[in-house]
């Protein structure tokens, strides 16, 4: 009983357009587990499902050991959600759309309004009408609304999705802080950097499937290894120039360039700048740096993720 | 304790539509001005006065002064040609031809299809046939008594508050719900383990709030500025007009249980509402419709709550002979909710 979700075969198609197209997934409780992948690849659908917003088309979900079509009313009570750009009450301020959204759990919302605000340091806008809230307080809001009925499992749809640098990274802190209290959370994103910085297990999806499952650090590995050199030359080289190289795992062509694999920085590097020299070349690129979720994208799908 | 959640949504929904200048204004205003307008156009202007001309000639002066003292008509002495032309296009009612020679008879032309143009006629000829030395064998005597709410205004009110419910279903009610499924509102609610009913039945909560201000409001301004009053029972008055917000707030949940976006439901609002504004008897009486789609008419539950109201209002009836529009309004309240409460959509 450490499975917080088990999906199954999930399916959802809309007449012609399929949006999931198979998805098993198991998320263990305790986890932050992210849902990555670009826009239109199924993750919104997927989480509406896990809400019980939407209804398969085939498959089965099973949240907590519950099921929507058995114990819809069990599981609304014991889940925590926060839609993508969720629209509030514009005439209400925060304290009251806290209030508000607290009647709807009677006993369970355990929480006060008055922690929530000082959480989510709402503390200074309770008396503000939402409809004058920033972008970030906002969702630092519609956070503290999914939070209020203390769910088992919290699910956050592109949590920063149009936030400035600054309101992203103090809700990444507020994730960070409920993952540590033992909060299962499920989120989608297409950010890599928040996957990574907030994800114990990351499923990858691509136009409705699971295409990698692992700790970011896994599929990291699993792609080809933590360190990069990226390498343009003048003249160009073809690829074979590269092979044989002290430390190297793999080339792969990027731009008018390569993207190099390595083992480390400290051994590839100057076996890499040797053989520029050998050869008669002049790096007019060379850039070493560390992989990130967005090259495993690249590498299982030969796209990035913010390609739109 | 917080309260239930009902009575939280109602109180919230209570609190956004106070926040609301330009709601506050069409729910409580604007009837207002209304009033004022077509009290102010259609007032009684005491007896009306029937224009007649009398066309020049030996005889037209001894008859100006025949007629010239009733207040019930004005006398213009006219030549044939510009006489008849104002016949024709209305300006007079009756033209006055006396005779050339003594014992030729007076010649009255006019449009018999005119409503006003016989009671003139009568008019007319009583006073040359006095003047001429008619006398009446009978004494009589005249007592004037303006029946109770019988002018425009006092027959216009009871209209405009169910034009006002009726917006206020409408615009107040599913307007806002459809926005807010619009704006996924709906849904984030529908996340949540709130009672499905308790949200709609927040917006008949805070309506048996804001009805009776808008009763109360409406008719107040009507008895200082046109001297308008409820002839019924005030208490009826009231049961009517929650009732009739019933009715119309099942309208507004249907139209509001599926529409998608604001651009469908302002089309469906106004499909509904336009056709029982011309059709129910708000601004003139239905009874200028043909006999045959009467029965249709009566059907429509603004028709019905005008009916029922003016009875009470303006006849001082008793709620409890209303039967037939109460049973129209309470069973439009029923089916509309219950199919509307089928079919709502949440996503």
């Amino acid at each position: 009983m450490d499975c917080a979700i088990r999906i199954a075969g999930l399916v959802k198609s809309y007449g012609d357009v399929v949006a999931v197209a198979g998805l098993d997934l198991e998320v263990r409780r305790g986890e932050c587990f992210g849902l990555l992948g670009p826009n239109g690849a199924g993750k919104t659908t997927t989480i509406e499902i896990l809400e019980g917003l939407l209804a398969p088309s085939a498959g089965t979900v099973e949240v907590l050991g519950l099921r929507w079509d058995r114990q819809p009313d069990e599981l609304r009570a014991r889940i925590g959600v926060a839609l993508q750009e969720t629209k509030l009450f514009d005439r209400l301020t925060v304290e009251e759309t806290l209030r508000l959204f607290r009647t709807f759990y009677g006993g369970r919302a355990t929480l006060s309004v008055e922690t929530l605000l000082d959480e989510m340091q709402l503390g200074e806008k309770r008396e503000t009408w939402v409809m004058k809230l920033s972008g970030g307080q906002r969702q630092r809001l519609a956070v503290a609304l999914g939070l209020i009925g203390d769910p088992e499992v919290l699910f956050l749809d592109e949590p920063t999705t149009g936030l400035d640098p600054q309101s992203r990274r103090a809700l990444w802190d507020t994730i960070a802080a409920l993952r540590a209290r033992g909060k299962t959370v499920v989120l989608t994103t297409h950010y890599m950097d928040e996957a990574e910085r907030l994800c114990d297990r990351v499923a990858i999806v691509d136009h409705g499937k699971g295409i990698a499952l692992g700790t970011p650090a896994e599929l990291i590995d699993r792609s080809g290894g933590q360190h990069l050199v990226e390498v343009t030359t003048d003249p160009a080289l073809p690829p074979e120039a590269f092979a044989g190289l002290d430390g190297m795992r793999a080339v792969r062509a990027q731009g008018d360039g390569f993207t190099l694999s390595i083992d480390g920085p400290h051994v590839a590097l100057p076996a890499l700048v040797a053989r520029l020299a050998e050869r008669g070349v002049r790096p007019t690129r060379l850039v070493s740096r560390t992989a990130t979720l967005d090259d495993v994208f690249l590498s299982l799908t030969g796209r990035t993720l913010r390609e739109d | 304790m917080t309260g239930g959640p009902l009575w939280a949504l109602s109180g919230a929904r209570i609190k956004q539509f106070l926040r609301e200048p330009g709601a506050l204004f069409w729910t409580f205003g604007f009837p207002l001005l209304i009033t004022v307008a077509l009290g102010t156009a259609f007032r009684n202007q005491g007896p009306t006065k029937s224009q007649i001309a009398v066309v020049a000639g030996p005889g037209s002066a001894a008859a100006v002064s025949a007629l010239a003292g009733d207040p019930g008509i004005k006398v213009a002495i006219l030549d044939p040609e510009s006489a008849a032309r104002r016949l024709v296009t209305g300006e007079v009612v009756l033209i006055v031809l006396a005779p050339s020679s003594p014992g030729s008879p007076f010649v009255y032309r006019y449009d018999p299809s005119r409503p006003d143009a016989p009671a003139v006629r009568r008019l007319v000829d009583e006073r040359l046939q006095r003047q001429a030395g008619r006398r009446d064998p009978l004494p009589t005597r005249d007592e004037t008594a303006v029946a109770k709410g019988a002018r425009y205004v006092d027959w216009l009110v009871p209209g405009l508050l169910g034009m006002q419910l009726l917006n206020g279903a409408m615009w107040g009610a599913a307007f806002n719900i459809v926005n807010a499924r619009q704006r996924k509102l709906l849904k984030r609610l529908a996340a949540t383990p709130m009672r499905r009913s308790d949200y709609l039945l927040s917006f008949r909560v805070s309506g048996l709030v804001f009805v009776p201000i808008q009763v109360f409001v409406l008719f107040a301004f009507a008895r200082l500025t046109f001297g308008v009053t409820i002839h019924g029972s005030a208490v009826a008055t009231l049961a009517l007009s929650l009732l009739g917000s019933w009715s119309f707030a099942g309208l507004g949940l249907l139209c509001a249980s599926r529409a998608q976006n604001s651009e469908t439901a302002n089309g469906l609002i106004n499909l509904i509402t336009l056709p029982m504004m011309v059709l129910s008897g708000v601004f003139f009486s239905s009874s200028r419709f043909p006999a045959v789609v009467q029965p249709a008419i009566r059907l429509l539950p603004m028709s019905a709550f005008n009916e029922a109201l003016r009875h009470v209002v303006n006849d001082g009836a008793s709620i409890f002979a209303q039967g037939y529009p109460i049973a129209v309004l309470a069973g439009w309240a029923l089916v509309t909710s219950v199919v509307a409460v089928r079919i709502f959509r949440w996503t």
